[in-house]
């Protein structure tokens, strides 16, 4: 018990760009368990996401975020991530110059801190291991980070480094997205292998198939930058076969999505200028 | 520029000294009409760079140089970047106002390679030197072109024959710690057809006392199908005002490509120029520079296509720190006739502080219908989401920094020839940036 994590999430509401889009979320999520947050494109996912890593552009508006009860909101991004917190991104940033290799000795080494570096030679010999698990080509080590990846070498990569960070909160934004069936077993067998006690993960998806590789405990629909329904496994199954229309009509949703400019109508009596 | 410093006293004793060294008659003579012009010329015009207030005053006094048999016995300084128990096989040091050292493997001097000094190249091959030196620059250019006619001294002479490909990097090390002394080095690359060659060169100094001012020259001839790959870093103190000329005269389907480090200290102004004149030659060029303190830079590549099927690429990137300025001209020119050319340029300026100021200007020439040509240019700070994706992956905002700013110059530091010299440019990388130099692990 000692080791369980656990990640609190309590009325976060968050703006960006001067739209407020997340509404006041709350979430519990400890060690052991897998909560997926389901929803339709548009409707805050990524945002929360981004707001718990503390991305600059996303205000943070009100409510908290505790991880074993230290405050979130009020750390660094770097501390967040020591702390123990990780996010595999919808969109991973690419960065010219700087070799894969170099980059995750240098993530490893940040979370292990200083006096307590892994060798250069251990730390190849434990990555060429995780990228022979994720069925990587040892050539992406040299490769510049994410340049000119494809959007699932992109995704095998975000999960190369959860294994190598070895996170206590695991946050996977659309890890599935570009991911063929084959990947997609590969990237749920290594998600499935670090599943623990000491270990809670929260998986945001917009489609159901992978959940079906990596079991929820805990399902969360979100519109309209909340949650607004939440169930057991059964929820993905109805979703699977039913689609989202049932949820906004028995919440009485017209447009799930959030944060959208104001349709400009076009006047219907306009009269196309003459030439 | 005070030209008055050097006339008319001057003019005689540089005549002078080119006598006493027994240098030919043209040489002589090309001395006295640069110095002649340069009473006459202006200073190069330089986009929004104002070069005539630049500090140009002292231009050095010509100091001879004691010539030494083993590189140990010049000052520790000049050869540190050399591993002095195992000196590489092609070597020039030029220390102060001339060559001190200088060696090339008994092999390829049996196959016809010359390289030695200037000074030794006129003596012992005046008029193979005669038929390109100051050919492909001209002293009637500008005031700076026609002074270094006059006041050059020291400097490299390479010269490959004609399908000799050497394999070993060639090395030159430019090193001034004397403040008095004349800085005017004249570096001179002949490959004939289908020869090879890469050239490395690193100028460094000891802190000088005065202002003094660097005025030198290199210039290449690549004949037809040969390829010349030249490699060059800067490390001057701030007291110095490096004022640079590199111009390469490429024949038919030759080569040639450029590899600048500018870590300079002080103000400087490089041109670094391909003329592209046979059908089927081509030229890359990747300039880095960091600009810091209060430094003013004005760094152009440019590629004049002459030639038919003509390729060049050119790629500068800049960071920008402290109150420091750089301008930076990407110039493509593209001459009638030069049909099926491809002429393509970058420039980006990642800026630090809101002090520095870097401007990009990419300029395409063209007079010609039938080509491509294409340009990039972009002056932005450190992006946003990158800092972002490092640091959520526990890295400090500090260190997640110096990976983008060092990963934004890595691919030109990466093409430098010599692994010793690409780890010195590295340092001096992080010593413009100001960041400690990395433990020698
Ligand atoms: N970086 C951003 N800049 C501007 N608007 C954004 C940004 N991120 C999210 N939004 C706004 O938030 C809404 C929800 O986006 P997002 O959280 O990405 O949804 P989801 O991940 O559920 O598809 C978007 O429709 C958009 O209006
Ligand atoms: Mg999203």
């Amino acid at each position: 018990m000692g080791n369980q994590p656990r990640l609190v999430i309590d009325g976060l509401r968050a703006s960006v760009e001067g739209k407020e889009i997340l509404q006041g979320v709350s979430l519990d999520v400890k060690g052991g368990e897998v909560h997926a947050i389901m929803g339709p494109n548009g409707t805050g996912k990524s945002t929360l996401a981004s707001a718990i890593m503390g991305h600059p552009k996303y205000e943070i508006t009100g409510g908290s975020v505790t991880l074993d009860g230290e405050d979130v909101l009020s750390m660094a991004v770097d501390e967040r991530a020591r702390a123990g917190l990780f996010l595999a991104m919808q969109y991973p940033s690419e960065i010219t110059g700087v070799t894969n290799a170099d980059f995750l000795r240098s993530a490893i080494n940040a979370r292990r801190g200083e006096g307590n570096e892994l060798s250069l030679i251990r730390f190849i010999r434990l990555m060429e291991a995780k990228m022979k698990t994720l069925e990587m080509d040892p050539a992406f080590a040299h490769r510049y980070l994410n340049e000119g990846f494809s959007g699932g070498e992109k995704k095998r990569n975000e999960i190369l480094q959860m294994m190598l960070l070895e996170p206590k909160l695991v946050i996977l934004d659309e890890i599935d997205s570009g991911l063929d069936i084959d990947a997609m077993r590969i990237v749920a067998a290594g998600v499935n292998e670090l599943r623990s006690e000491e270990r809670g993960f929260l998986i945001i998806t917009h489609y159901q198939r992978l959940l079906t590789y990596i079991k929820p405990d805990v399902v969360h629909v979100m519109m309209r930058g909340a949650i607004v329904k939440s169930g057991g496994p059964e929820l993905v199954e109805r979703l699977e076969s039913e689609g989202y229309d049932w949820v906004k009509e028995e919440l009485g949703i017209e447009d799930e999505t959030v944060g959208k400019e104001p349709e400009v109508k076009m006047p219907m009596n306009t009269i196309a200028p003459r030439h | 520029m005070s030209t008055q410093t050097i006339l008319p006293a001057d003019r005689d004793s540089v005549i002078e000294l080119s006598r006493s060294r027994q240098e030919p008659e043209w040489m002589t003579g090309l001395r006295a009409d640069g110095l002649d012009l340069a009473g006459k010329l202006e200073l190069p015009k330089l986009d929004k760079v104002r070069i005539d207030r630049w500090n140009l005053n002292f231009l050095g006094v010509h100091q001879a140089t004691r010539e030494v048999t083993d590189p140990r016995d010049l000052p520790e300084a000049a050869t540190r970047l050399l591993d002095t128990d195992a000196l590489p096989n092609n070597l020039l040091i030029h220390y102060n106002s001339g060559v001190a050292y200088s060696r090339l493997s008994p092999d390829l001097a049996s196959r016809g390679v010359i390289f030695c000094s200037m000074e030794q190249a006129l003596k012992d091959h005046g008029e193979l030197v005669r038929n390109y030196f100051m050919n492909i620059i001209k002293k009637e250019e500008n005031l700076l072109t026609a002074l270094h006619a006059g006041l050059w001294s020291g400097g490299a002479f390479l010269y490959i024959p004609r399908n000799v490909v050497i394999e070993e990097p060639v090395q030159a090390i430019f090193y001034i710690d004397d403040s008095q002394a004349r800085f005017a080095p004249h570096v001179l690359i002949v490959a004939e057809a289908n020869s090879a060659v890469t050239y490395v060169d690193t100028y460094g100094s000891g802190e000088l006392t005065n202002h003094l001012v660097k005025n030198a020259i290199t210039e290449v001839f690549v004949h037809p199908g040969a390829r010349v790959n030249f490699a060059s870093t800067l490390n001057l103190d701030k007291s110095i005002t490096d004022l640079s000329y590199r111009r390469g005269h490429v024949e038919n389907d030759g080569q040639i490509n450029w590899v600048i480090g500018e870590m300079n200290y002080g103000d400087s102004m490089s041109d670094t120029t391909s003329l592209l004149m046979g059908s089927g030659s081509s030229s890359d060029a990747k300039v880095i520079c960091v600009g810091s303190g209060e430094q003013k830079l004005s760094l152009t590549t440019r590629a004049v296509h002459f030639g038919k099927a003509t390729d060049s690429d050119m790629i500068t990137r800049a960071v920008m720190r402290d109150q420091s300025t750089a301008i930076i001209n990407g110039i493509t020119k593209i001459e009638k006739g030069a049909t099926g050319a491809n002429g393509q340029q970058t420039e980006k300026v990642l800026m630090l502080s809101p002090r520095a100021r870097g401007d990009a200007n990419p300029i395409l020439l063209i007079d010609e219908d039938d080509v491509k040509a294409g340009h990039a240019a972009s002056v932005g700070q450190v992006n946003a989401d990158q800092l972002y994706y490092l640091m959520s992956r526990g890295i400090s905002r500090e260190q997640a920094m110096k990976l983008i700013i060092y990963g934004f110059l890595a691919p030109v530091v990466s093409e430098i020839p010599i692994s010793r010299i690409q780890e010195q440019l590295q340092d001096l990388v992080e010593r413009k940036l100001g960041h400690e130099r990395r433990a020698n692990s």
